[in-house]
């Protein structure tokens, strides 16, 4: 909605990648700006997942430029995405279930009182933080195990907000979710918007997308296959652009429309 | 969003499912839950202030299977009272004396076991470390003429870097905890043959500084009371200042009266047996160095973030590691630290038995210390546990032992009373694990 007029937090110009004998990625083009959420769409085997390890340096793409606030960046480790200021929490969230929930939100950067974890300081941060952000869980106190996959997908997303990013990247957040906890974790979604992060959504849940993303790019084979306003364009045409049911000239013009329109 | 808000109030009133009047009520109770944006969930079960609310949140832990040290404190009390009743001797000064200096070194190992548990694996080999340890140190210092000082650190080192070994084969080349460790059994057990050599068993002098470590008792009176007076004023001013802390900063603090019931139930205990000791030799310095080594690496877990990358590799590999958690560094460490502390629970035996011999770190030990750790509470399945199990299910162990021999009952009938609370304790461990899981809390 409120898409920054000086230009986007992330671009991705001409990214491929190739793994032996399979093209992953050709040529794939995606522009993300603050305060703005791009949902990453496509059938299993498109490249989402391919997409996101590039940006997230978990897989350095073969060729293409990552522009990181209009500047070209490399991005090969983790740790470099984590410098520049993305995010990324994978659909199996990561989180240690014997461990309650401050321990899990300051995983691998404890606070230290004189060599001495600083539990007293970690669990005001913790709860300060997911005030802020709204998220409703029993107790800060509490292992992980006790709570519903909803608030265990909460609980990492605050958790990737500790590093006070500039990008979210969310894979699948609502897959394996009733629907209440997806309406928490979109609630969550809008929120991190608000503060003006840019925020990249992959789902499957074509509600989800509509409900939550102002832009949805399409992947198809390791392709793009047209970026959509989310406003503008019905449910059906996004979903002939995933499976290229319709892959024929009407549809190619109006994905053409569609990128015009934005 | 507004359809998946339609949903939400949907969806409670389907699955509730019983019938149409009943279903609506839970349906119109949502939105308002919704609205009110609190961190605090509304069905959370808080705990009420003061004493009554400290007993209720006791009884629900029972029922949901955290039962913590309950089932062993228990066990403790009965296994005492049952041989009380059949032998007056057994809670006599010397015998508890004694029981404690036999603590030590098991003990020992089994707080390296400790730590190994926490990561979810096992070690097999501290038996032999032991045993190796001890025959390093005689052979080097009675044998060779070394000063006693580089002999025990040199048998301390060698348990380190073999465990270091163990950590290594199985942390970065990934053959699994169990057969690296069951290699090191065999092994060290064969090189502790080969350094004793011929000799068979080599006798430690009386005045050596090992054969202080559980020969000596502070005998003065304060010496017991003193100790036990440090240790229940450090435990309450420890549980005091980080409760005005968290009032400071506004987050749930332990109230005073539940900080003076624990204070309490730690200074009958400590007092108790202060008394007990004093009313034989005094305080043994075996139990002193035991407690003392406790204290520290129950420090260790629970406060400083090399405990807490342990417990949390213990709960999930994967989410250490993409925690920026060095996987490898962790587990070659650990089971360092259980070579470390097998020698040193090896020096602690050679130190009472007065010798090192070929049996010695063989037969029943390794099961002990595992044993023991089991029963004192610590999860065979990893990242749950406390260093002070080593302590409790050594007692288990060793009363029942020490009871035995008081009554007379030959060696086959303690092996299997002991394999019977191993199996006990094992079955509370995954039961209460199952019970935990269904309460959530597992």
């Amino acid at each position: 909605m409120a898409i920054v007029p000086n230009g986007p937090v992330l671009a991705l110009r001409g990214i491929s990648k190739r793994f032996g004998a399979v093209q992953a990625l050709t040529d794939i083009h995606l522009e993300v700006h603050a305060g703005e959420v791009v949902a990453l769409v496509g059938d299993n085997g498109a490249g989402k997942s391919t997409l996101v390890k590039t940006i997230a340096g978990v897989g350095p793409a073969d060729e293409g430029v990552l522009e990181w606030q209009g500047k070209p960046v490399q991005v090969n480790r983790p740790h470099d995405a984590q410098e520049l200021g993305i995010a990324t929490v994978y659909q199996d969230l990561a989180l240690c279930d014997n461990i309650d929930v401050v321990g899990n939100l300051f995983l691998g950067r404890e606070i230290l009182r004189a060599g001495v974890l600083d539990e007293v300081e970690m669990e005001r941060r913790s709860r300060e933080l997911l005030q802020t952000l709204s998220i409703r869980i029993p107790s800060v106190r509490i292992p992980i195990a006790s709570l519903s996959g909803g608030q265990r997908q909460t609980v990492a997303i605050a958790r990737s907000m500790l590093g006070e990013p500039k990008l979210v990247i969310l894979d699948e957040p609502t897959a394996a979710l009733g629907v209440e906890q997806t309406a928490q974790v979109l609630d969550l979604v809008e929120r991190l918007r608000d503060r003006g992060l840019a925020v990249v959504l992959i789902s499957h849940n074509m509600a989800d997308v509509k409900a939550v993303a102002d832009r949805v790019a399409v992947l198809r084979l390791g392709r793009n296959n047209g970026t959509f306003d989310v406003k503008t364009t019905s449910q059906e045409e996004i979903i002939s652009a995933i499976t290229g049911a319709t892959d024929n000239a009407v549809t190619r013009r109006k994905a053409r429309t569609g990128e015009v329109a934005k | 969003m507004t359809t998946n808000v339609d949903k939400a109030n949907g969806g409670p009133s389907n699955g509730g499912g019983e019938g149409g009047n009943k279903a609506s009520a839970p349906a119109d109770a949502n939105p308002v839950a919704k609205d009110a944006v609190t961190v605090v969930d509304p069905r959370l079960l808080v705990r009420q202030e003061g004493f009554k609310g400290y007993l209720t949140e006791f009884g629900r832990k029972m029922r949901s299977g955290d039962l913590g040290a309950v089932p062993v404190i228990v066990g403790i009390a009965i296994i005492w009272a049952v041989f009380q009743w059949k032998d007056s001797a057994f809670l006599s000064p010397k015998n508890l004396s004694d029981l404690s200096i036999l603590l030590g070194g098991t003990g020992m190992i089994s707080v390296g076991i400790v730590f190994v548990l926490l990561l979810g694996e096992i070690d097999l080999s501290v038996g032999s470390l032991s045993g190796l340890a001890a025959a390093t140190l005689a052979v080097l210092n009675v044998n060779h003429g070394v000063p006693e000082g580089i002999a025990v650190v040199a048998a301390l080192a060698s348990g380190a870097v073999l465990g270091a070994v163990h950590g290594f084969f199985f942390a970065k080349i990934g053959v699994p905890a169990f057969v690296v460790t069951l290699a090191g059994l065999l092994a060290w057990n064969g090189l502790m043959l080969q350094v004793l050599g011929t000799t068979g068993t080599i006798s430690i002098d009386d005045d050596s500084f090992v054969r202080t470590l559980t020969a000596h008792y502070f005998s003065q009176l304060i010496a017991a009371y003193g100790a036990a007076t440090v240790a229940t004023a450090g435990f309450f001013l420890a549980q005091f200042l980080d409760a005005r802390r968290r009032k400071a900063v506004g987050v749930p603090a332990r109230p005073l009266s539940e900080i003076l019931v624990r204070t309490a139930v730690l200074a009958v205990i400590v007092f108790a047996a202060a008394w007990r000791l004093n009313e034989y030799k005094g305080l043994p310095l075996g139990l002193v160095i035991f407690v003392a080594v406790l204290v520290i690496l129950d420090f260790v877990v629970r406060r400083t973030s090399y405990g807490r990358k342990v417990i949390a590799l213990g709960g999930s590999v994967e989410a250490a590691r993409r925690a920026g958690i060095n996987v490898v560094a962790i587990r070659i460490s650990v089971y360092s630290l259980a070579g470390l502390m097998a020698a040193f629970g090896g020096l602690m035996i050679a130190s009472r038995v007065g010798s090192a011999s070929q049996q010695a770190g063989t037969g029943n030990l390794l099961m002990e210390a595992i044993a023991a750790a089991v029963i004192g509470g610590t999860s065979l399945f990893g990242g749950r546990g406390s260093v002070w199990s080593a302590l409790l299910g050594m007692l288990v162990i060793g009363s029942i032992s020490s009871g035995m021999n008081l009554l007379g009952v030959a060696n086959s009938v303690q092996y299997m009373i002991t394999g019977g609370v191993l199996l006990a304790a094992v079955v509370i461990d995954s039961v209460s694990r199952r019970t935990q899981r269904s309460a959530g809390r597992g």
